[in-house]
This record gives C-alpha cells, structure tokens and sequence, in this order.
C-alpha cells in the first residue's frame, strides 16, 4: 500500500513539474525560443505574491489573481521589446539573452529580498487532507494537479477553438507568411510570452505554498521544466503533463527507496527515457 | 482608373541590380502577364510591389497612394494579395483554417464575418471537399489552389500570382486557368508571372517582358510575343 501511496503522491507532484513547464513549452512552440529564465520568472512570480500578500494582507490565492495580470505584462513587454530581437535564424542570441536575465534576475531578487528562504503563508487549506480509502491525499497536492490539468485544457481550447490561437499556430508554422496575411508576429509573440508567464505565475503560487523559495532556485525548476517538456516531446502539452509526472514519481519513488535518491531519480528517469524516445514520447511530425 | 504604377523603381542586392528602373501601370480590372528569363528580376518586381522589399529609387503607387514606404503587412490590408511561387500554406493548419487566418487577419474582420466567404471561395477553388484537412496533405495542385484562395481570402483589388501554372499537368494547368479567369471575370486586377506561355496568354491582356530588371516591352500579347527583342532575348533564338 505504501507503493501505491508513493506512486500516487509522484502523480501529484508531477501537476506541479507539469504547471513549471507548460509555459516554457507554449513559448517554445510557437517561437523555438528556450527561455533559460523560466524558472527565475517563477520564483519572482513568487515573490510577487509575496509582497501583495504582505503589503495588503491578502491570502495568497487572492494575490495570485492580481499578480497575474501583472506578470501578463511583464511578458508582454519582456517579449516586446527584448527577446524579439533576439529571435532569427541563428539559436544562440535567445539563449545568451535568456541566461543573462536569469542571472539578473537572480541578483536583483537577491538584493531586494535577501537570501533568506521564504514561504508564502498556510491556512487551514494550505495543510487540509481528504482520505481515500486507505491514502490519504494532500488538498494541496490535488489543487496543483487539478490545476495542471486545467491549464493545459484551456491551452489546447486556446490554440485549437480560438482566432487567437489559429494566429498562434500559423505563425508558428511560418512567420514570414504569417506577416504576410496581416499578423504582426511580434505581438502574437509577445501575447504568448504574456499568456506564458500566467502559467508561471500560478506555478508560483503553488511553489510558494509547498515549499520554501529563494531567489536561488530557479535554475533547478528550470530543469524540471525542461526535463517534462523534453520526455513529452516538444510542442505537446498532454505529453508536457506526463513528463512531469513521469519525473514526479520518479523523484517519490526514488525517495521512498533512499532519501538521497529523489532529484538523482527524476534525472535518471530523463535519462532513460530519451535513450528509448530520443524526440520524446509524443514528438511532433514535422520538427 | 489607375490600380497600380511604378514610376522609375530600382533595387539592387550589392553590385547586382535587380530591377532596373522599371517604370509601368496597371489599368483597374486589367490582367497584365510578365514574362522574362530566370533571373530577370520577375519575383523582385513582386516583392517590391508586395513591400517585402523596399525600392532603393523609385515610387509605387497603389489606387493613387503612394505606398513606396507603406509596410507589406499595410498593403495586404489597402488590397495587394499575392500567392508565391512555391506553395507556402500553414501546413498544420486545415484549409479552412488557412483561409480564416488570411481572411480575419488580412481584412481586419471578426471569424464570424469571414465563415461565408471563406467557404464561398473554397466552392470557387474547388477545395470545399479537403476544408478539414491539414495543408501539409495536399497534393501540388490543391497547394496551388490553396495559394490562390488564400490570396483571395484577403479580398483583394490587385492579385499578384507567382508562377502558379508551374509543375501541373497539362489538365491541372487547364482547370487553374478556368478559376484565374473567374476570379479575374470579378473584377479583380491581375499581375500574373509565369513560364507556361499558353496560360498565361489565355487570360491576361497586356503583356510585360523584364530582362536583366528592365521592361523591354509592354503591350498587346500578340505584339509583344512576335516582336523580334523578345525572340532574341526570352526564346533565345537568334533572328
């Protein structure tokens, strides 16, 4: 029974690996660019609904809702006026661009909030849990995962219901032509960089309520975050969901075997996976 | 009425002049045919007209505006469409799909003001029955019936076709042919290029021969087709 225990809680705890990556893989699939501050964008998500909460003495899940318009902007203006310039033939503009945030980013949340480790603050919601059966699940855990899960539902509505995401799709395919039909591709980027960092933000939310942060983690999210796209295949967001709990139950079961397996674990599980499935396990046709 | 006129354009990639002062204009409702060697600077013509390239020299006017400046994304919206020599549908996007995402986007209108149309057009390109499926499986003449609709979808008053008779049979090329000559039987002004010489005579009007980037002739096809520089240069034979 334990097993099953650990398995399930593995689940769970890849809603939340799911939630890191989907918005690193929605940026990616629409414009091939790999964001190499996605996991320092969650942790200053964090720190935003930090501060709303302490500034206005909201509970976090209130916070959230107003951070969430406001890293939209971010986004939008990160995109904008930064990382559209980068994006072209050549990969590695994006890529030196987005490790240089990262590491801004890591130093300006450092100088502004300190070391310190910090927690965004539990209510009786935050520690509640309901029994199945013999298991007994965290609300949290089951919050993070239903969470995912819808998430990824709207994304899928999004790009496949919506003119929006029709834009998405087609600049994706081939932005010369895009712009060609009357779209301004810059914006669609900057849109999806925006839509991106919501995702993050709730990402934060949960990050913040199940653990500690600290302006230093964010490369390690970002890991996890690669890791699920990557064993999903890039571009497919059910795959991103299984990638993450594929390395989430790797991480519980290995922790369950020895403590010091659980990150050694998720990486191992990566690992193998891409030696079987070398493009992931749900690859797009055409990349 | 005047739809399009280029007034002495120029451009060049480096020491390589592309388009030598070219200089014509495009009554509204006429289809004008180009036709030149490869190399002659017949897709640059395009591109300039379209504004993926910007004239070194020169002015283009489209409907009495100078457009010179005037970006590609703009001139889709006063009414330039263009399909390209090489297919280049959203492959993993349906047909449907392609038009909408022309049609909404190139016309600044709402999906549900399109449907209608998109679906008209379909009909007129016979591509109703493949609506539903991706791009990317369609066979050549289906892709250049998608071009052609696609382009259509933006509603526009100027249509530049790129060599879209190219690469069909000889009953493919037939069939294109009878839809161009509905679309332009609407009203629609054409720039038509293209190497399938009894194609392109069968529809358009006046013809324009460009080598080296300079127009050496325009005119009556007949005319233009029997007279001696275009023997010389565009048969190759030598008279």
């Amino acid at each position: 029974m334990i097993w099953i225990d650990t398995v399930i809680q593995g689940v769970l705890l890849g809603g939340l690996y799911a939630l890191f990556a989907s918005g690193l893989s929605l940026v990616f699939g629409i414009m091939r660019l790999v964001n190499l501050a996605h996991g320092d964008l969650i942790v200053m998500g964090a720190y935003l609904i930090l501060v709303l909460v302490t500034l206005l003495g909201l509970s976090p899940f209130v916070a959230v809702l107003i951070a969430m318009p406001m890293m939209f902007a971010v986004g939008w203006l990160l995109q904008k006026f930064l990382l559209n310039r980068t994006l072209g033939d050549d990969i590695l503009p994006p890529l030196l661009v987005t490790f240089g945030l990262s590491i801004a980013l890591q130093n300006a949340l450092l100088e502004g909030f300190s070391a310190d480790s910090q927690r965004l603050p539990t209510n009786a919601l935050t520690t509640a849990s309901v029994d199945v059966g013999p298991i007994t699940l965290g609300v949290m855990p089951l919050l993070t995962f239903g969470s995912a899960v819808l998430v990824i539902v709207a994304l899928n509505q999004l790009f496949y219901r919506t003119e929006l995401g029709r834009a998405f799709r087609a600049t994706s395919d081939d932005a010369t032509t895009a712009s060609l039909m009357g779209i301004k591709p810059g914006n669609i980027f900057a849109t999806a960089t925006g839509i991106a960092l919501v995702i993050v933000t709730i990402a934060a939310l949960y990050l913040g309520l199940r653990a500690n942060f600290d302006p230093n983690i964010g490369p390690a999210r970002l890991i996890y975050a690669f890791e699920a796209v990557i064993i999903g295949g890039l571009g497919s967001l059910w795959g991103t969901l299984l990638g993450g709990i594929i390395i989430g139950v790797a991480q519980t079961v290995g922790a369950a075997i020895n403590p010091e397996w659980q990150i050694l674990a998720g990486h191992v599980a990566f690992l193998a996976v891409l030696l079987i499935r070398p493009r992931g396990l749900f690859p797009r046709v055409n990349d | 009425m005047t739809m399009l006129a280029l007034q002495n354009v120029s451009k060049s990639f480096g020491a390589l002049t592309v388009t030598d002062d070219a200089s014509f204009e495009v009554p509204k409702g006429q289809a004008l045919g180009i036709i030149g060697p490869n190399g002659a600077g017949k897709s640059t013509l395009f591109n300039l007209i379209t504004g993926n390239l910007r004239a070194d020299k020169g002015s283009i006017h489209f409907e009495g505006r100078d457009v010179t400046h005037v970006s590609a994304m703009e001139r889709c919206l006063t009414g330039i469409g263009r399909s390209f020599q090489i297919p280049q549908p959203f492959e993993k996007l349906t047909v449907y799909e392609n038009l909408l995402v022309a049609a909404t986007h190139g016309r600044n209108l709402s999906e549900s003001d399109v449907r209608d149309d998109c679906a008209d057009i379909l009909e007129r390109t016979e591509l109703i029955k493949r609506a539903n499926v991706a791009a990317g499986q369609l066979s050549l003449l289906e892709r250049k019936r998608l071009e052609l609709s696609r382009a259509m979808a933006t509603q526009p008053k100027l249509l530049l076709l790129d060599e879209i008779a190219g690469g069909l049979t000889e009953g493919e090329c037939q069939a294109l042919i009878q839809t161009i000559k509905e679309i332009h039987a609407q009203g629609v002004t054409i720039i038509w290029i293209e190497h399938v010489l009894h194609a392109l005579t069968s529809v358009v009007e006046r013809l324009l021969v460009l080598d080296f980037g300079q127009v050496i002739g325009i005119g009556d096809p007949d005319e233009i087709m029997s007279s001696r520089a275009v023997q010389e240069i565009y048969l190759g034979i030598d008279v």
